[in-house]
């Protein structure tokens, strides 16, 4: 744990607050889009959890790692970094969950903070007192989770593929082609199962089984991104 | 007599049909700096690679601090130190950062970190900018920066590869002196990589010369001295005719003569004196300006083996 301790402090420092600075600007757009501008334009269906709610809530922390996460081992390797690092008596374990875990925390977190402030700002928009919260309360958290899981297949993803690549260029090429495939894939597969799968379930369960999904997903990408970590590949790739 | 440091057997690495390096067998003594010399693409960092564990060797075997590189290479890791082909510094982070991350990779106090980065930094003249990003640094402050971090734990063994590498003679030297004065003064072993002749002249006590993967010779510099280069006498003067370089060639003592320009480059056989020859110069109708005796010097002996391997 303290190792994992000591790559989450290096990532801090080298890629959110490097020099002791927020190191990107981005992070405030972000903030910006999800806690301002689109609470702004789906005014109290934001607050009822509405369908852009959950989508822009999901999606957008998803892709917003997919554009950074190829950097992760790709970067390294092209800043002659990496080298070093694997020198050490740093263990496997502990620079990839060094890599995960302050990717889906500091996004995950992200997320969290435009939540609340996109329920501080329609309230303010709509003048209303007293202030209404999310609405169920239960179905704000699942969101979060959601996002939590779909910020983890991101990370463990996008590190994989990081992993076996050259270039951070081509790390993210492969990673925005690869999410346009998997959505193509689940829209195929979505379409192809028998419509009467779907008659008994509400929306709230077919959710939750996707969460379920991608909570396997999750697991399986993670325990290909462990076995495929061999200190002899990246020195010799 | 103890262990040694390093102890490599047969050791082998191919990379397809290459032969990075090709039957190696080295053995380096504690408390000394070992240079481990020759041209670019020899082996020498694949060799490093393999020490540190980071390779799997494909034939034979290497023990580091006893510990075997295949089967122990965390143990190799957690005692040693490494500044290998590129700096490897964290160039958005501050140079103090650098340095305190290692100090936590390799689990030192706090206090411990603070103490040891003041001592480092204010050692290398690097104290005043420590809260500085390295981006902005210059190649010769981030190297000083990257010998600290390999230092910094106070490792039993260093692996330097090419530490001086593209460096203006100048800033080459005054890395030399600050990498000499910390690694005396931290006691440290070095395994160093160089084809800087001039580097592992004025570093190393014991030197081995590879080339093609393969070991040529290994020892200090006084043996391989006198097993593989010959003392030399340089003569400045005018005319020297091609009868007087046939003569100079033609007595036993003389093992080869290379005329350039207004100087005469004479290799003796042995501990042959200078004089007779300067006087078969006079006498044949030459003139002699200076005459400079001189000891082989590294790359004399380097160059003698890099020819003798090709020719064989």
């Amino acid at each position: 744990m303290r190792d994992i301790g000591t790559m989450v402090w290096k990532e801090g420092r080298d890629t959110i607050f490097p020099g002791g600075r927020l190191g990107n600007l981005s992070s405030l757009v972000f903030i910006a889009l999800l806690g301002i501008v689109f609470p702004l334009i789906d005014r109290v269906g934001w607050l009822a959890i509405s369908v852009q709610m959950v989508l822009l809530n999901v999606l957008f922390p998803f892709y917003y790692i997919l554009v950074y996460i190829g950097d992760s081992f790709a970067g390294e390797h092209e800043r002659h970094t990496l080298e070093t690092l694997l020198a050490s008596r740093i263990s496997d374990r502990a620079i990839l969950w060094g890599k995960v875990i302050p990717t889906v925390g500091y996004i995950w977190g992200m997320t969290v903070i435009s939540s609340l402030l996109s329920m501080v700002v329609v309230n303010l928009a709509q003048g209303q007192w007293p202030w209404t919260f999310y609405t169920p309360l239960s179905g704000w958290l699942i969101v979060l989770v959601a996002c939590m899981l779909v910020c983890l297949l991101a990370a463990s993803g996008g590190i994989l593929v990081s992993l076996h690549s050259a270039t951070t260029r081509q790390a993210q090429q492969i990673l925005l082609l690869g999410s346009l495939g998997l959505f193509i894939v689940l829209y195929l597969v979505f379409r192809a199962l028998p419509s009467q799968w779907f008659q008994g379930l509400s929306g709230s369960q077919i959710f939750l089984i996707a969460m379920l999904v991608t909570f396997v997903l999750d697991a399986i990408l993670l325990a290909i991104t462990m076995a495929s970590f061999r200190r002899s590949h990246l020195i010799a790739g | 007599m103890s262990e040694p440091i390093i102890r490599t057997e047969h050791l082998s690495r191919t990379f397809g049909r290459i032969k990075a390096v090709d039957d190696l067998s080295l053995v380096v003594s504690e408390g000394i700096v070992f240079g481990f010399l020759g041209p670019n693409g020899a082996g020498k960092t694949t060799t490093i690679h393999l020490l540190l564990g980071l390779l799997e060797p494909t034939l034979g075997r290497a023990t580091v601090m006893g510990f075997d590189t295949r089967t122990q290479a965390n143990d190799i890791r957690a005692r040693t130190g490494a500044l290998l082909e590129f700096s490897g510094l964290y160039e958005r982070m501050t140079a103090e950062d650098n340095l305190d991350l290692y100090g936590r990779i390799y689990r030192m106090p706090l206090s411990e970190r603070k103490a040891r980065i003041k001592e480092l930094l204010t050692h290398l003249d690097l104290w005043d900018r420590r809260k500085e990003q390295v981006v902005k640094w210059s190649r010769g402050m981030k190297q000083k920066l990257a010998v600290a971090r390999a230092l910094f734990h106070h490792p039993k063994l260093i692996f330097l590869d090419e530490p001086t590498a593209g460096f203006d003679p100048v800033a080459a030297a005054a890395l030399q002196t600050d990498l000499a004065a910390l690694v005396a003064r931290e006691g440290a072993t070095v395994f160093l990589n160089t084809h800087n002749l001039t580097e592992a002249e004025k570093l190393c006590a014991q030197v081995g010369v590879i080339r093609n993967g393969r070991l040529l010779t290994v020892g200090s510099l006084d043996k391989l001295r006198i097993g593989k280069a010959n003392p030399h006498v340089e003569i400045t003067g005018r005319g020297f005719s091609e009868p007087i370089l046939a003569s100079l060639r033609g007595l036993p003592e003389v093992a080869s003569v290379e005329r350039q320009n207004d100087r005469l480059l004479i290799e003796l056989r042995g501990e042959a004196e200078a004089a007779p020859l300067v006087s078969l110069i006079i006498r044949s109708g030459g003139e002699v300006e200076e005459v400079r005796r001189g000891e082989s010097s590294l790359e004399d002996i380097f160059l003698t083996l890099m020819k003798e391997n090709k020719n064989a």
